[in-house]
């Protein structure tokens, strides 16, 4: 069994929200990454979706204790996206439709470990779950993919996101269970 | 963008959560928002608790007004959504 400590099993998806489900059309819908020295690299949803995928199958990890394995998901890695971004930026704050954001390194999205997916089982990716397209970061808590993602802004400082400002730990690892502050 | 659902509770679900920090019933306590300037009891507020922590927003413009973690040893209670919170007090 491959569950990170304190953690337990669920076969069904839980819906955790912050606020209210939105629905964001994808006709104007996008997506913009903007580097530390201010330059803005956009994609809309045509421009997504003609992009390569990959299907990662992932074990999901949410703060409030449940895990989901194997889950089947359909997105484009951010390797794709930040490979024709100039950054040295050492950190990332993740936005959302919504105004909901979370932080995370810079090196967290690279390599493999990151997505902005779209489909999950196969199927268009439901407003309950982010969609039409969300993070997928599933190395950190699920408060880290972001539900709705409009974009990422790469900054040089760390700077606590929506729930890193309310007694959540920075960096999330579940296998450290770095759940709060000080974890 | 539109609003798909809203699965709320009213602030009421706020008031074992609080009393564990502030010794009275903060749920009759008048909070303005930060954002619209719009007061109203906390009871009042949209609580979304299906979530890592409770988030309270205004009913008015749906800014997060509150949010409140508890951890095993410790209560984070983020309050840079209101402007004040008058808590009614017994006369002195």
């Amino acid at each position: 069994m491959r569950l990170p400590p304190g953690q337990y099993l669920t076969e069904d998806f839980p819906v955790l929200t912050a606020g209210p489900t939105l629905r964001v059309p994808t006709d104007t819908w996008e997506f913009v990454i903007i580097t530390e020295a201010g330059e803005k690299h956009r994609w809309d949803w045509k421009q997504l979706m003609a992009l390569p995928s990959e299907r990662p199958t992932v074990d999901l990890h949410c703060v409030t204790k449940w895990s989901k394995l194997r889950t089947d998901w359909q997105g484009v890695s951010l390797d794709v996206l930040l490979d024709g971004v100039d950054t040295a930026a050492d950190y990332a704050m993740v936005h959302s439709y919504g105004g909901y954001t979370t932080n995370l390194p810079y090196e967290d999205l690279r390599n493999g470990q990151a997505w902005i997916a779209y489909k999950f089982d196969g199927e268009d990716l439901t407003p309950e779950h982010g969609g039409p397209a969300r993070l997928l970061v599933p190395h950190l808590y699920l408060w880290k993919s972001a539900k709705w993602v409009r974009g990422i802004t790469l900054t040089d400082e760390d700077s606590p996101g929506f729930w890193e400002s309310a007694g959540y730990h920075d960096y999330g690892d579940p296998w450290r269970e770095q759940r709060y502050q000080g974890d | 963008m539109d609003l798909f659902s809203d699965d709320f509770t009213d602030g009421n679900a706020l008031a074992g959560p609080l009393r564990e920090i502030f010794a009275v019933d903060m749920t009759s306590a008048m909070g303005r928002c930060v954002s619209c300037g719009d007061e109203g009891p906390v009871a009042g507020m949209k609580v979304y608790a299906h979530a890592p922590g409770l988030v309270a927003r205004c009913p008015s413009c749906q800014e997060v007004v509150m949010r409140l973690v508890r951890g095993p040893s410790s209560a984070w209670l983020d309050l840079r959504g209101t402007m004040s919170l008058r808590i009614p007090m017994p006369a002195e």
